[in-house]
C-alpha cells in the first residue's frame, strides 16, 4: 500500500527518556499507552467494586456491607467502568492506531492530546477518593450513592456532600473527552496521507470519526446536566424541582440525551476493531465496506432520537412513547447490517482462529445476544415489566462487557505485536480467552432469568427464590474478575519484551498502513507521508 | 493535504501543569461552594483559597502555554497544515459550545411547553394538578410557582433591546475590522477592533445593571422558580462567554498592535472573531425565546 514506510528517524528530535517522557509527552504512541494502562487500572478498580457487590449478593440476606455502602459500590462501579475503563480504553486505541492507519506523523494537536489524558487521573482521584473521606466534614462519609445515572432528586436534594466533587469530576472528564474528540476529528480530516480518501480509510478510523462527533455533541449536554444539578443543590434554582415549576423528569431527559449517544460512543469503536480483525483472519475483504460506513453513521444519527426509551415508565404522553419505541427498533436495522456483514465476511473465508479472531467471533455472537435483549427492552409494554430489573443489567453487560470490553481484548491481542514488538503469550492468552468466555456467560446469562422473574437492580438483598441463580452469578463474577489477571500477565510480559519477536506484519492476512512500519513501531512514524494507491 | 514536513511540538510540561491547576480548581471549588452556601457557612474553609489558587494556576499555565505557541507561530515553525488543524479544532470547539447552550435551551422549551402546562393539568394530568397544587395556574413566564413564590418577568424592550443593538453593532464593527485585516489596513483594523472590545464591555456593564435591577427591584432571582433559574443560567452563561470573547478580542488586539497577524497568518484573530459571532447568535436566540416571546 505505501511506498515510503519510514523507519526510525532521529534528526527531528530525540525520544525523551525517564519520567519526563510520560509526563510531558507529545507523542501519540506514548499517550496512547498511558490511556490504555489507565483504562486497565480503572477496569481493575471497577472490577474490584463489582467483586464486593457480588460477594454481598452471593447469598440472600445482609452479610458484608450495609445497604448505604452497597449503593456507593454500584454507583462507582458504573462510573469507573463507563468513564474510566471503556471510554479511555478506546481513546487509547485511537491514539495509537489512527495516525498509523492513515499515515499521519502524530495526532493533529499533540499537546492538547496530552492534556486530554492528564485531566483523567485527577478527575478519578477526585471521584474515587470520595469513598474514603468524609466529604469535607459535612455529613457522614459517603461517596456518590445514586447510581451511575445520578437521577434527580436522589443526586440533588438527597445527594451526599461528595456529590459536588462528583459534579466537578464529571466536568473534568467532559473537558478531557471533548478535547480528545476534537483531536481525533481534526487528525482524520486533515492529516490523512495523500491518496487516503475517506472511503479508503480503515473502518476503525471511520467509526472513531463518528464516535468523536457524538462525543463533541453530547459531552457538553452532560456538562449542562451536572451544572443544573450544582445550581439546584446550592444556588436555589428549580430545574429538577416541581415546587418551583421544574421537573425531576427533566433531569432524565437531559441525562439520556447525553446517555444514549454515550452508549454508542462505547460501542462504535468496537465495531471498527471487529471490522479490522475479521477480514484479516478470514483472509477476505470486508464484506460491504460502504454499507458499514453508512450503517455506522445511521446508528449515530438515530442515537439522538431514542433517548427516552430509558424512561418509558416515567409517564410520558403515548405519542412520545411510541415515537421512541419505533425509533429504537429502527436502530436494529443498521446494526443488523453490520452483524450480517461480519458473518458474510467470514462466509467461505480461509478462517483461522488466532486469539484476536477468537475474541472477535465471541463479540459478534455475544453482542448480538445483547442486541436482541435490547430489542425486547425497546418494546414499551414489555419494558414496563423489565424496567429496572436484572434483565436490563444483563442486557447492557452483554453489550458492554462481552461487547466493548471483548473487542478491546481483541484489539490488544491484535496490535500488541505492533505496540511492543513481541507476540502476546499464546498459552496465557488462550487461558484468558476461554476462561473469560465461559465465566462471562455464567456471570451475565442467568441475570436474564432473575430479571424476568422480577429481581430489581441496585438492591443489596433479594428474595429467597433468586438465591441459586445469584450464587452462580457471583461465582461467574469472581471467575471473570480473576481471569483478567491473566490479561495483566500477558500485557506485562509484552511490556517487558518477553516473548517471541514479532515481525512487522505478524498476521498473514492483515492489511493496512500500520503493518508497514516495523514492530515495535518506532517513536516517530510517517514523518514523510506514505502514498496510498 | 500533502505535507512536506509536519511540525510535532517538543514535549511540554504545560498540559500536566494545567491539569494540576484544574484539579485544585475543582476540589477547591466544590468545597468553596459548599462552604459559602451552607446555612451556617462553616468556618475554617480552605476551599476558597484553593479554588482561586487553582484558577490562577490554570490561567497562568495556559497563558505560558499559548505564549510558547505564539512564539512558534511568529518564529515560522507552524506549517499551513497546522493552521488548518487549528481552524478545524476551533470550529468543533464552538460546536461543543452550541451543544452546551442547547442543554439549557432544551430545558427552557421542555419547561415552557410541557412541564408548566402539565402542572396546570393539561393533557392527562388533571389528577397531578388536583393532587399536587390545585391552585396553580399554568402561565409563561412563570411568575407564580406551584409553591407560591412570586416574581416578575423581564421585559424585552428596555435594556435587553439596547443590548441586542450593541451586540449586533459589535458584530458589524468586527466584520469591518476583519476586512481591514485581510486588506492589510492596520489603522482601520485597530480602530474597529478596539470599538468592538469597548462594545463588549458596555454590554457586560448593562447586563450587570440588569441583574442588579432584577435582584433588587423585581424579585427575579435564582430562587424565584424555574423562570428565574432559566433566565439567569441562560443569560449568565452567555455573559460568561461574552466576557471570554471580550478578553479574547482584547488579546488579539494587542497582538495586532505587535504585528503578529497578516492576511495569511491570522488563526487566533479569526478564532476570536468566530467566537464573537457565535456569542452574538446565541444572544439573538436568547433575546427571542427568553426575553421576547
Amino acid at each position: 500500500m505505501s511506498t515510503a514506510a519510514t523507519a526510525h528517524d532521529d534528526h527531528h528530535h530525540h525520544a525523551p527518556t525517564g519520567l519526563k517522557r510520560w509526563l510531558f509527552s507529545t507523542n501519540h504512541k506514548d499517550i496512547g499507552t498511558l490511556y490504555l494502562w489507565f483504562s486497565f487500572a480503572m477496569f481493575m478498580v471497577g472490577g474490584l467494586l463489582a467483586m464486593v457487590i457480588r460477594t454481598e449478593l452471593l447469598e440472600p440476606g445482609m452479610q458484608f456491607v450495609d445497604p448505604e455502602f452497597f449503593n456507593q459500590l454500584t454507583t462507582l462501579h458504573g462510573l469507573a467502568m463507563v468513564f474510566g475503563a471503556v471510554m479511555p480504553g478506546f481513546v487509547g486505541l485511537a491514539n495509537w492506531m489512527i495516525p498509523l492507519m492513515i499515515g499521519a506523523p502524530d495526532m493533529a494537536l499533540p499537546r492538547m492530546n496530552n492534556w486530554s489524558f492528564w485531566i483523567l487521573p485527577f478527575a478519578f482521584l477526585i471521584l474515587l477518593s470520595s469513598m474514603f473521606m468524609s466529604a469535607f466534614g459535612a455529613g457522614h462519609p459517603s461517596a456518590p450513592n445514586f447510581g451511575w445515572t445520578f437521577y434527580a432528586p436522589l443526586s440533588t436534594e438527597y445527594g451526599p456532600a461528595s456529590t459536588d466533587l462528583f459534579i466537578l469530576s464529571v466536568h473534568m472528564m467532559g473537558i478531557s473527552s471533548i478535547m480528545g474528540a476534537i483531536n481525533v476529528i481534526v487528525t482524520v480530516f486533515n492529516l490523512r496521507a495523500p491518496g487516503m480518501t475517506l472511503m479508503k480509510m480503515p473502518l476503525f478510523v471511520w467509526t472513531w470519526l463518528i464516535t468523536a462527533f457524538l462525543l463533541i455533541a453530547v459531552m457538553p449536554v452532560l456538562a449542562g446536566a451536572v451544572t443544573m444539578m450544582l445550581t439546584d443543590r446550592h444556588f436555589g434554582t428549580s430545574f429538577f424541582s416541581a415546587a418551583g415549576g421544574g421537573d425531576p423528569v427533566l433531569f432524565q431527559h437531559v441525562f439520556w440525551f447525553f446517555g444514549h449517544p454515550e452508549v454508542y460512543i462505547m460501542i462504535l469503536p468496537a465495531f471498527g476493531i471487529v471490522s479490522a480483525i475479521i477480514p484479516t483472519f478470514a483472509r477476505k475483504q470486508l464484506f460491504g465496506y460502504a454499507s458499514m460506513v453508512y450503517a455506522t453513521a445511521s446508528i449515530a444519527l438515530l442515537s439522538f432520537v431514542v433517548w427516552a426509551h430509558h424512561m418509558f415508565t416515567v409517564g410520558m404522553p403515548l405519542a412520545g412513547t411510541l415515537f421512541f419505541m419505533y425509533m429504537t427498533m429502527l436502530i436494529s436495522v443498521p446494526t443488523g447490517v453490520k452483524v450480517f456483514n461480519w458473518v458474510a465476511t467470514m462466509w467461505r473465508g480461509s478462517l483461522t482462529f488466532e486469539l484476536p479472531m477468537k475474541w472477535a467471533i465471541a463479540f459478534v455472537i455475544l453482542f448480538t445476544c445483547g442486541g436482541l435483549s435490547g430489542l425486547m427492552l425497546a418494546i414499551t409494554p414489555v419494558d414496563f415489566q423489565y424496567h429496572d430489573t436484572y434483565f436490563v443489567v444483563a442486557h447492557f453487560h452483554y453489550v458492554l462487557v462481552s461487547g466493548a470490553v471483548f473487542t478491546m481484548f481483541a484489539a490488544a491481542y491484535y496490535w500488541l505485536p505492533k505496540w511492543s514488538g513481541v507476540m502476546p503469550n499464546k498459552l496465557l492468552g488462550e487461558l484468558h480467552f476461554w476462561s473469560s468466555l465461559i465465566s462471562v456467560n455464567l456471570l451475565f446469562f442467568p441475570m436474564h432469568f432473575v430479571g424476568l422473574a422480577g429481581m430489581p437492580r441496585r438492591y443489596a438483598d433479594y428474595a429467597l427464590q433468586f438465591a441459586d441463580y445469584n450464587f452462580w452469578i457471583s461465582i461467574g463474577g469472581f471467575w471473570f474478575g480473576l481471569s483478567q489477571l491473566l490479561f495483566l500477565a500477558v500485557c506485562v510480559l509484552c511490556a517487558l519484551k518477553k516473548g517471541e519477536k514479532a515481525p512487522a506484519k505478524p498476521w498473514e492476512g492483515a492489511e493496512g498502513l500500520e503493518w508497514e512500519v516495523p514492530s515495535p513501531a518506532p517513536f516517530h512514524t510517517f514523518e514523510t507521508p506514505p502514498v496510498v494507491k | 493535504m500533502a505535507t512536506e514536513k509536519y511540525y510535532v511540538p517538543e514535549s511540554s510540561p504545560w498540559p500536566l501543569a494545567a491539569s494540576v491547576g484544574l484539579f485544585m480548581t475543582a476540589v477547591g471549588g466544590a468545597h468553596f461552594i459548599q462552604q459559602s452556601t451552607a446555612p451556617d457557612k462553616f468556618q475554617g474553609s480552605w476551599g476558597m483559597p484553593l479554588f482561586f489558587f487553582g484558577l490562577a494556576t490554570l490561567w497562568l499555565v495556559i497563558a505560558i502555554w499559548w505564549r510558547d505557541t505564539i512564539k512558534e507561530s511568529v518564529g515560522g515553525l507552524h506549517s499551513k497544515q497546522l493552521g488548518i488543524s487549528y481552524r478545524q479544532g476551533m470550529l468543533w470547539f464552538i460546536f461543543s459550545e452550541v451543544m452546551f447552550f442547547g442543554a439549557f435551551f432544551g430545558a427552557l422549551f421542555y419547561t415552557r411547553w410541557l412541564i408548566v402546562p402539565w402542572l396546570g393539568g393539561a393533557g392527562n394530568n388533571a389528577m397531578t394538578h388536583e393532587l399536587l397544587w390545585p391552585s396553580f395556574q399554568a402561565m409563561w413566564p412563570l411568575v407564580k410557582t406551584p409553591d407560591g413564590t412570586v416574581t416578575q418577568a423581564m421585559g424585552a424592550w428596555g435594556l435587553p433591546a439596547i443590548n441586542t443593538a450593541i451586540l449586533l453593532t459589535s458584530s458589524v464593527t468586527l466584520t469591518i475590522a476583519h476586512h481591514a485585516l485581510l486588506q492589510g489596513k492596520r489603522g482601520k483594523l485597530i480602530g474597529f477592533q478596539a470599538v468592538t472590545v469597548v462594545l463588549g464591555a458596555i454590554f457586560l456593564c448593562l447586563q450587570a445593571w440588569e441583574y442588579h435591577h432584577a435582584y433588587e427591584e423585581m424579585g427575579l432571582t435564582l430562587h424565584a422558580g424555574i423562570y428565574g433559574s432559566l433566565f439567569f443560567m441562560l443569560t449568565g452563561f452567555h455573559g460568561v462567554h461574552v466576557t471570554i470573547g471580550t478578553i479574547f478580542l482584547f488579546v488579539t488586539l494587542l497582538r495586532v498592535i505587535k504585528g503578529h497577524f497578516d492576511a495569511e497568518n491570522n488563526f487566533a484573530w479569526e478564532a476570536g472573531a468566530w467566537y464573537w459571532h457565535f456569542v452574538d447568535v446565541v444572544w439573538l436566540f436568547l433575546f427571542v425565546v427568553v426575553y421576547w416571546l
